[in-house]
């Protein structure tokens, strides 16, 4: 029974890893569907800008508060913009807006493709000649990939002015020390980590959604489980892959 | 291509007219479900084969492996003369450009507009530009009586429209091969005749080779005993000529196997318990 359970989980792994690499490969070599790829950027692009914002916004927020809370008993309140920007950057504008996309791009993925599988639609496409790797999955690989960083950086940008403002009104530090503390407190490294992230996590995202969505079964119930389970899988491996990225560019970078 | 290299030439039939499809002891189990269990037959060009079988025979099973959408777990295929059942998902596109397929449920793009949806080998395969593609569209979208929803949304269609619409789909690259998936299945009988029509049109002006999978009875047959000519510039149909009608014929599956392979007349003459209790 475990031993089943196990061989069936390195059979999804291995498909998962033939999806990714059959994806590159069609993104190095055409044809390409530039419609398509067009419509992915439009779609996972601009369609995510508004959660992206609202949740970089109420982060950086909340971190001011937070952390201007506990700096004050160090008296180090004027230091708030440092922290607000190296969090932002380095690790909850890249996480959270990852999140944001597995719940809305990744879901999204699974449900659109699934429910192509489930009405033969993927069918009929190969049956015309297409490849459905190059036609459904390259776009959304190329989108996702592109733009979750992106993405990233504009949550960072409105999760520190979210910052800015709290530390203003509510924490009463000078506008310019904020805005100075903020640049002291990134390193080009940092820069780096929060763009390479967003990159893999992107990847990732995607190239989850497209692998459960594909691999749909049983009708409009199990689009409706694909759908889950691509934000399920999608979430938690964001958080994962988030940790081992650090881990590696901590040795590489830093 | 390598399969390519690798396949012999058509199958000549004594009488000299090329094999296009041939299943030898073809089998397929999905787990532990046995569907298909040692299938074999032969079609040939212009010829129709008809599927008759209860749900879940097996038969839309059957037109996705001539395909090479499914891989079947023993036997052969071949198509045109290609070993479908060995080929790599690359090496089969262009056996597939000679096949058309009209999927059960009509399986057509709901994002695009039927237009699209007929034009889509046109526009996105053969990368033809929408103006040159547009008169062929327009052309196939009116021999299935359905010129004017060029632009709708195949939502915007009734169960009839969009299966009319997979058929001009499916035949808008000319292929020649057409392989049909209950194409009448849920039509009113008007609406089942004209598509009834269009498929022996296809057969009989074009010479399209045709396979034809249906549950119903009286399509099959008026498909299999109908043929259209040409006469004085119109099309008309009339009863086929018995060497025509012999070019048809029925296969039967019951449990994976085929129960039963004859011409029309031999179906309706069957005493076989099985066949008379689907006759009935
Ligand atoms: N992808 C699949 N996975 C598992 N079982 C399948 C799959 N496709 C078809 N089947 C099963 O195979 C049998 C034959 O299906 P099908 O060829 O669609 O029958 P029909 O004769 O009604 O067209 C059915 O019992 C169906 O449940
Ligand atoms: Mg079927």
């Amino acid at each position: 029974m475990i031993t089943r359970r196990a061989k069936e989980i390195l059979q999804e792994v291995q498909e998962y890893v033939r999806l990714c690499v059959a994806a590159v490969r069609g993104i190095g070599s055409g044809p390409w569907y530039f419609r398509d790829i067009v419509q992915q950027f439009d779609a996972i692009g601009l369609g995510s800008m508004t959660v992206v914002v609202l949740t970089g916004f109420f982060t950086g927020a909340v971190l001011a508060l937070q952390t201007g809370m506990t700096l004050d008993q160090f008296g180090a309140r004027p230091f708030v913009g440092r922290l607000v920007s190296a969090s932002m950057v380095k690790e909850l504008g890249p996480v959270l807006t990852g999140l944001m996309l597995a719940g809305r791009v990744g879901s999204g993925i699974a449900a659109e493709i699934g429910s192509m599988v489930v009405t033969d639609q993927v069918n009929a496409l190969r049956a015309l000649g297409t490849d459905p790797i190059r036609k459904l999955v390259v776009p959304r690989v190329l989108a996702g990939t592109l733009m979750a960083p992106v993405l990233t950086v504009i949550a960072d940008t409105v999760g520190i002015i979210g910052g800015w403002l709290i530390a203003t009104v509510q924490l009463r530090v000078a506008s310019s020390l904020y805005w100075t503390s903020i640049t002291e407190g990134l390193y080009v490294q940092d820069a780096w980590m929060g763009l390479i992230k967003p990159f893999v996590l992107g990847f990732v995202i995607v190239t989850t959604g497209c692998h459960v969505g594909l691999r749909t079964t049983g009708g409009t119930q199990g689009v409706g489980r694909a759908t889950t389970n691509a934000v399920v899988i999608a979430s938690v491996m964001v958080i994962a892959v988030d940790f081992f990225i650090t881990r590696l560019l901590f040795t590489l970078i830093y | 291509m390598p399969g390519a290299a690798a396949a012999p030439p058509p199958r000549q039939t004594p009488a000299g007219a090329t094999v296009v499809v041939a299943f030898e002891e073809v089998s397929l189990a999905f787990d532990e479900k046995v569907v298909l269990d040692g299938v074999s037959f032969t079609l040939e060009e212009g010829h129709t084969k008809v599927f008759l079988g209860a749900s879940g025979a097996g038969k839309s099973t059957i037109l996705k492996i001539i395909l090479g959408l499914l891989k079947p777990d023993g036997g052969e295929v071949r198509v045109l003369g290609a070993p479908v059942h060995h080929l790599a998902e690359g090496e089969l596109m262009r056996v597939r450009g000679d096949l058309g397929m009209v999927f059960q449920e009509g399986a057509l793009f709901d994002s695009l507009t039927v237009g699209e949806n007929v034009g889509y080998k046109l526009i996105e395969e053969a990368r033809l530009p929408i103006e040159e593609a547009r008169p062929r569209i327009e052309e196939v979208l009116g021999f299935v009586g359905l010129g004017a929803f060029i632009d709708r949304m195949p939502s915007e269609l009734s169960g009839g429209q969009r299966r009319r619409v997979a058929i001009a789909r499916a035949m808008a690259a000319k292929p020649r091969v057409l392989l049909y998936d209950e194409p009448t299945t849920g039509l009113d009988p008007m609406t089942a005749t004209t598509v009834d029509d269009e498929i022996i049109k296809l057969r009989d002006l074009e010479n399209v080779t045709s396979i034809l999978v249906t549950h119903q009875l009286r399509d099959a047959f008026y498909v299999a005993t109908q043929e259209a000519v040409r006469r004085n510039g119109s099309v008309v149909f009339e009863p086929a000529s018995t060497a025509k009608a012999d070019e048809a014929e029925f296969i039967m599956l019951k449990d994976g196997r085929v129960h039963f392979e004859g011409n029309a007349h031999a179906l309706r003459e069957s005493t076989d318990t099985y066949v008379r209790t689907f006759l009935s």
